[in-house]
């Protein structure tokens, strides 16, 4: 994949301040949500973002949507630093940046009705001459997710969760952006739904040559539609590698620990596989452990991985992992 | 709906009944006729589901209001008191003011008419109609509870929602201005309600504007700190994370978003406050702080006037006091029922 570079991320982070203080707050620490995270998206492709909950992935994808500002580093958007960009501007360039949310209910205004959820960011964009050009291309977009026509007098109340979730797909389809980041699109679907929802989106991405930025806690899902993968725990990314590759050839010890939770639908494979079980919950990001952040579940952890803190390495191509005995592991 | 279809087990085919709900079911059978019919009923019942129009979350309130009983005996008994309020004066038997009975009445004798055929509800201690005054006394009572409550409502909305979308949407700076207007809502909030409306009224000197602007007043910070914590709820919504990841402007989001969906526990409140102010108005007339003309009747005056007759005339004291509780019983009625059918936990 040698296409151009849609989205760069560079040493993002986004700490949180803990504030303690009767009348005047003091800060008395962060909580590292992001803490440096490095990523690029080719334009065109789709980029996954894993890790169990609390890792940080929703932070980031919000933080690139300046929905929680960064507290450090850049992220370049089709050239632009988007950090650096007013507020005015910011929400000027936000037609090209959509997003796609987790539940689909409570993203949609319950009083709104679906003509209006679907035209208020034409209107805010100033996209479509009147109301009639505006209700033509809503109505070119339902087509486009799959609902009826009739569903635009109707509110958010009256759908089924797959549909809810194909509103919130044509909200944010109908500005024809560049990039969508949708945070867990399908975990709040039942699992037949979820198939139609990752459908619709790579058909989506096929015919207008989106970016996806998916985010899920469900290897499955994200093996269905993503070119690429990165694995985040407790705010940094540990691997990153093409999505096939990662899923054969996992290096890192959290990738494994999580690939190794799959179940497999073939009995004797599944009572015969390898199981790599983690202990312990995650560490809290406001006091991360020393060295290697993943440590203290590490069950090859070492006396080095406590004093020095593995930084990406680049083992195969593309194929980048925070590890410092990955090749003694595989 | 439709998207779950595939997870459901196949339907049976149904036995081909002449008279089968579903008007596919027989078609094989049938006269060109017969069968052309059935399509089009089928076509009928498609297009029906096609051109319904949905209901927004305030018509199904609405409709879920229609269906308590609760409700409908609350407005009834509203619609009732209003209606006396409006046009009850002008059917009154007799001028609420005129003491034409005077000579009837012998307080040194502890002599004060009762109910008669001439006068339903006898005579009050100046020989005046007391039928005549309860009716036009609701009036009074309408005007009070509705202005009052009206008062407290527009202040308290524009504190509470300048304070409520500031805090949400503003950042910093938002939060700061929402200190500001909290504090200020706290230090009425912390003298109690009545105290301070003697208070007011006090400092103003007894008028019925008076206690209007008094009760209002004990009201705001109720209707601005509910307004606030609802916006507040409201402004951490996914839905309102969507609208800014659309672009739309912070003040349009409060505006559009987060007030209308805000506006719910407002509303019961303003419902349930009409009772009490039309209590407190009782109140702070009976304490003297009301209309200084006492020839103009209003029920809490006609409670105080009545107490010093208590073992002469006990009736005088019910007639307005009942007037009271059934209006605020009303009120009540209905507050708490639009409190039920706006609950979101409860909708299907």
């Amino acid at each position: 994949m040698t296409a151009e570079t849609l989205v760069e991320l560079k040493d993002l982070q986004v700490h949180f301040p803990i504030l303690r203080g009767v009348l005047v707050d003091r800060v008395v620490g962060h909580v590292k949500a992001v803490d440096g995270v490095s990523l690029s998206i080719p334009r065109g492709s789709t980029y996954g973002l894993v890790g169990e909950s609390g890792c940080g992935k929703t932070t980031l994808g919000r933080a690139l949507l300046r929905l929680v500002e960064p507290t450090g580093g850049t992220a370049v958007f089709d050239g632009v630093d988007l950090t650096a960009l007013g507020s005015n501007a910011m929400r000027t360039m936000r037609r090209r940046l959509q997003m796609i949310f987790q539940d689909p209910l409570s993203s949609l205004d319950p009083r709104q009705n679906i003509e209006s959820i679907l035209t208020e960011g034409l209107a805010t964009h100033g996209i479509g001459a009147d109301r009639a050009a505006r209700r033509a291309l809503v109505g070119e977009t339902l087509d486009a997710v799959g609902l009826p026509r009739w569903a635009l007098s109707r509110y958010p109340h009256e759908f089924s969760g797959g549909q809810r979730q194909r509103i919130g797909i044509a909200r944010a389809l109908v500005l024809s952006p560049d990039l969508i980041v949708a945070d867990e699109p399908v975990s709040a679907l039942d699992v037949s739904i979820q198939a139609q929802v990752l459908n619709l989106l790579a058909t989506l991405q096929a015919d207008r040559g989106l970016t996806y930025l998916v985010i899920a806690h469900d290897l499955a899902v994200v093996r269905h539609i993503c070119d690429t993968v990165g694995v985040m725990y407790l705010g940094a990314l540990v691997e990153q590698a093409p999505s096939a590759e990662l899923y054969t050839r996992p290096l890192h010890p959290y990738t494994r620990a999580l690939l190794s939770a799959v179940p497999v639908p073939d009995p004797d494979v599944e009572d015969r596989r390898e199981r790599i079980l983690l202990t312990g919950d995650l560490p809290s990001p406001a006091n991360p452990p020393s060295g290697c952040r993943f440590r203290t579940r590490c069950p090859w952890a070492r006396e080095r991985c406590a004093q020095e803190r593995p930084e990406l390495r680049t083992l195969a191509a593309g194929h980048t992992v925070a590890c410092h005995f990955a090749e003694e592991l595989e | 709906m439709t998207d779950l279809t595939p997870m459901l087990p196949a339907p049976e085919p149904r036995p081909a009944e002449p008279d089968s709900q579903t008007p596919t079911a027989s078609l094989a059978g049938l006269t060109p006729k017969a069968r052309r019919q059935r399509l089009d009923r089928l076509a009928e019942l498609a297009a029906v589901h096609a051109e319904e129009k949905g209901r927004s979350l305030w018509a199904e309130a609405f409709r879920r209001l229609r269906r308590n009983p609760a409700a409908v005996a609350g407005t009834v008994v509203l619609l009732l008191f209003v209606l006396v309020a409006l046009i009850g004066p002008l059917f009154v038997p007799y001028d609420p003011t005129s003491t034409a009975w005077a000579d009837q009445v012998k307080e040194g004798q502890n002599i004060i008419p009762g109910p008669s055929a001439q006068h339903w509800f006898g005579l009050d201690h100046n020989g005046r109609d007391e039928f005549s005054r309860v009716i036009v006394g609701a009036r009074q009572t309408l005007l009070v509870g509705v202005v009052a409550t009206a008062l407290g409502l527009i202040v308290g909305c524009l504190l509470g929602g300048l304070a409520g979308s500031a805090y949400g949407l503003g950042g910093r700076a938002g939060r700061r201005i929402d200190n500001v207007v909290m504090r200020v809502i706290d230090m009425l909030l912390a003298m109690p309600s009545l105290l301070l409306a003697v208070s007011i009224a006090a400092l103003l000197g007894p008028s019925l504007t008076t206690v209007m602007i008094a009760i209002g007043v004990i009201s705001v910070p109720v209707f601005a700190r509910l307004l606030r914590g609802s916006m507040l709820a409201q402004a951490n919504s996914e839905y309102v994370t969507a609208a800014t990841a659309l672009g739309v402007r912070r003040w349009r989001i409060a505006l559009v978003h987060v007030l209308p969906n805000s506006l719910g526990p407002v509303l019961v409140q303003a419902t349930l406050t009409l009772a009490t102010a039309i209590i407190e108005a009782a109140a702070l007339s009976f304490l003297g702080l009301g209309n200084p003309d006492p020839a103009v009747p209003e029920w809490g005056v006609m409670l105080t006037d009545a107490l010093t007759r208590l073992e002469v005339a006990p009736r005088l004291t019910i007639y307005p006091a009942v007037g009271i509780i059934i209006t605020a019983f009303g009120f009540t009625l209905l507050g708490e029922a639009l409190r039920e059918a706006l609950d979101p936990k409860l909708r299907r």
